[in-house]
């Protein structure tokens, strides 16, 4: 059903997915990925968007970049508004405008994201090329300066090499500085240090973290590692079957989940600095997304489920610190946490 | 806890020993002759003590060996040079029959449950394949029965033994593999990475059922993975394995309270904790650069290229793994001390 959409107010947000409906029609059916998603991105802050696979994070990051494969995908209603346009209606030339030079995005695999057969420099560059006119010693230039953003260690002896030629870490950097190349407002990065090691991710996340503060831009962190997002993020967005099941301010969220399946899976990491007995499991596993369980998506791995969970669909509760839960029970969650 | 008692099955023995275990890889040059020219360093000199009935994490950072420690245990790979003891018995000379009675008592887990499942068989016949190869296991009338009892035992469906892989979730076929490990009865499992591919809610679970299971034969289990919060969640003993090498061992405890090497203290302030108002409580040891080439590694120690502490004996003399003056677990730092910040 759609929502009335009111036009963005003078004062709105730098980004802004409302109510977004994606599909993907396959020989198999119809798989409902996105089912009304909907959330907002202001200038210099970290969103980070949790959830396991299949719960339609990077199909949402997709869709704002215009990026999504259709066929077998399809858009079926919402918006996403960048700077109050509505992404969704521009034609590709208007589209491709924005994608690398307002929004951009890097990829969880850094090998297969980069192309094996031309040097990291002339890629990084492609675009300062191509999109902002420069010259080819101008590019280079930048192209170097670039690198250097990005700590790339000797940065000018390393534009021709390949990408085989660096470290997982170092080629997520390229991959970074690529992203950067057109000054953008907004990076989504899509799970960016899930294939790197623990030490080489803390450092990339230092840098992303870093980055944003110094350029001023705003960050859509993708991942499943509630770890990750408790070190960098400022809000939490939490996707389940295609919903946001949860929406608040990080510490908030980590100090006391409205949601039994955010409760559910804090609970259920081994934590380093608490050493448990039994961990607690969520029960069951995630749906079908060709057959989302009526109700609340999440009622059969419930522990709060009661008849109304498989009649009704929970609407968003606005919790009093500003926060919403798509849960019939929201309050009684919360409460349980703090108790 | 229930341990299968047979007399001579106590907890706590040593139950494989591993001794200076190394596994090079040629690098070669040339088609028609080919030669060696170098050779990386996979496993470079490890050894420890695996114990009846406890949990011995390996933990590293990728390329630092702990794979091929498994596949050598497992005898998958050679051994360049060094000894392993099963049971007593020598795990690298055994040959045909008696190899066969050694495998039998030593499974192993893999990491990608996608992968490391025939398409095309059944789950019964996944799980039972074993039985063709050990006959004596069980004898050929109760094998459906005790397929059917192991899948009961990991939590599957035994209704669901015709069914194939790719019905089942990742979760799901992860426990497929841990029945078809536990068919032969072993008393030693090698799990390489066996939850890092699953979602967080399915890890929980997998690593619930390890526990459970352990508690039930009396396992023992090699857990290789380099998440350190599972590690610490699972193992009685931790051993931290840099470049090949083991450059830290010793209890839980030993490790996550009062680790002495820095490559350990740095990988433990890296492990991102899930609490916000930890941010600016913890101090993250930032390591500079990355890991060092296997085919390459540095003089002396081995992780004196990214220490903070690294002074001029360590490029000189490569520092032993053995107890320290600031703890007495074994650590291979010539300025080993306890930090307390991390």
């Amino acid at each position: 059903m759609p929502t009335p959409v009111s036009p963005t107010p003078p004062d709105g947000h730098l980004l802004e997915v409302r109510d977004l409906h994606v599909e993907f029609r396959t020989g198999e059916g119809v798989a409902r990925v996105i089912n009304g998603v909907s959330y907002h991105l202001d200038a210099g802050e970290t969103l980070a968007v949790l959830g396991e696979s299949g719960s339609g994070k990077s199909v949402t990051a997709q869709a704002i970049m215009g990026i999504l494969d259709t066929p077998p995908a399809h858009v079926r209603s919402g918006e996403i508004r960048y700077q109050g346009r509505d992404l969704l209606t521009l034609g590709e030339e208007e589209r491709r405008r924005i994608r690398g030079a307002e929004i951009a995005m890097i990829f969880q695999d850094a090998l297969s994201a980069l192309n094996p057969v031309f040097p990291v420099g002339w890629q990084i560059g492609e675009s300062l090329r191509q999109r902002a006119g420069l010259s080819r010693a101008d590019a280079r230039r930048r192209t170097v300066e670039l690198m250097d953003l990005v700590r790339i260690p000797a940065a000018a002896k390393r534009l021709g090499d390949y990408p085989h030629q660096f470290s997982g870490g170092m080629r997520q950097r390229v991959m970074i500085a690529m992203a950067l190349a057109l000054d953008p407002k907004v990076l989504i990065a899509d799970e960016p240090t899930t294939a790197l090691d623990v030490t080489v991710q803390a450092q990339i996340m230092d840098l992303l973290a870093d980055l944003r503060r110094d350029l001023g831009m705003a960050l859509i962190l993708i991942t499943h590692d509630l770890g990750v997002v408790a070190g960098v993020a400022d809000r939490i967005a939490v996707m389940y079957a295609g919903r946001i099941i949860e929406h608040a301010d990080v510490r908030a969220l980590y100090r006391a989940p409205a949601h039994p399946y955010t409760k559910g899976l804090l609970e259920s990491i081994p934590r380093l600095d608490v050493r448990g007995q039994a961990l607690s499991t969520i029960r069951g596993l995630p749906p079908n997304l060709m057959r989302i369980p009526p109700g609340c998506p999440f009622h059969p791995r419930c522990p709060y489920a009661r008849q109304v969970c498989v009649d009704e669909v929970p609407h968003d509760l606005v919790l009093g610190d500003g926060r919403t839960s798509a849960c019939h029970f929201a309050q009684e969650v919360h409460d349980d946490r703090a108790r | 806890m229930t341990v299968p008692a047979s007399p001579a099955k106590v907890r706590g023995e040593t139950i494989l020993g591993v001794d200076e275990l190394v596994k090079h890889f040629p690098i070669t040059q040339g088609v028609l002759f080919k030669r060696q020219i170098d050779a990386v360093r996979a496993v470079d000199g490890v050894s420890f003590e695996l114990r009846r009935g406890e949990t011995l994490g390996v933990v590293g950072e990728s390329g630092c060996g702990k794979s091929t420690l498994a596949r050598l245990l497992m005898r998958l790979e050679t051994p360049t040079s060094g000894r392993a003891t099963l049971e007593g018995r020598d795990l690298f000379a055994a040959s045909g029959g008696e190899l066969r009675r050694l495998r039998r008592n030593m499974q192993m887990v893999m990491q990608d449950p996608y992968t490391s499942l025939n398409p095309r068989m059944t789950v019964g016949d996944i799980v039972g394949e074993p039985f063709a190869i050990h006959p004596d296991a069980a004898p050929k009338g109760s094998r459906r029965q005790r397929v059917r009892e192991l899948l009961d035992v990991v939590g599957l469906n035994p209704e669901h033994v015709n069914r194939y892989p790719h019905q089942f979730s990742g979760g799901q076929r992860q426990r497929i593999g841990i029945a078809r490990a536990l068919a032969l009865r072993p008393d030693v499992i090698v799990c390489d990475e066996p939850v890092s591919a699953l979602d967080v809610s399915i890890q929980a679970q997998v690593i619930n059922l390890l526990e459970q299971l352990q508690d039930e034969f009396g396992l023992s289990y090699i857990f290789i993975a380099h998440d350190l919060s599972v590690v610490r969640h699972i193992c009685d003993r931790v051993a931290v394995m840099y470049l090949g090498r083991i450059v830290e061992i010793g209890t839980e405890e030993e490790i996550y309270q009062r680790a002495t090497h820095p490559y350990t203290q740095a990988l433990l302030s890296a492990v991102p904790v899930p609490d916000p108002e930890a941010r600016d409580r913890r101090t993250v040891i930032r390591l500079t650069g990355d890991v060092p080439s296997p085919a390459d590694p540095p003089s002396g120690c081995r992780f004196r290229t990214r220490c903070w502490k690294a002074e001029e004996v360590c490029a000189v003399q490569d520092p032993q793994t053995v107890p320290r003056a600031a703890d007495p677990h074994p650590s291979a730092c010539h300025f080993a001390e306890v930090r307390t910040d991390v």
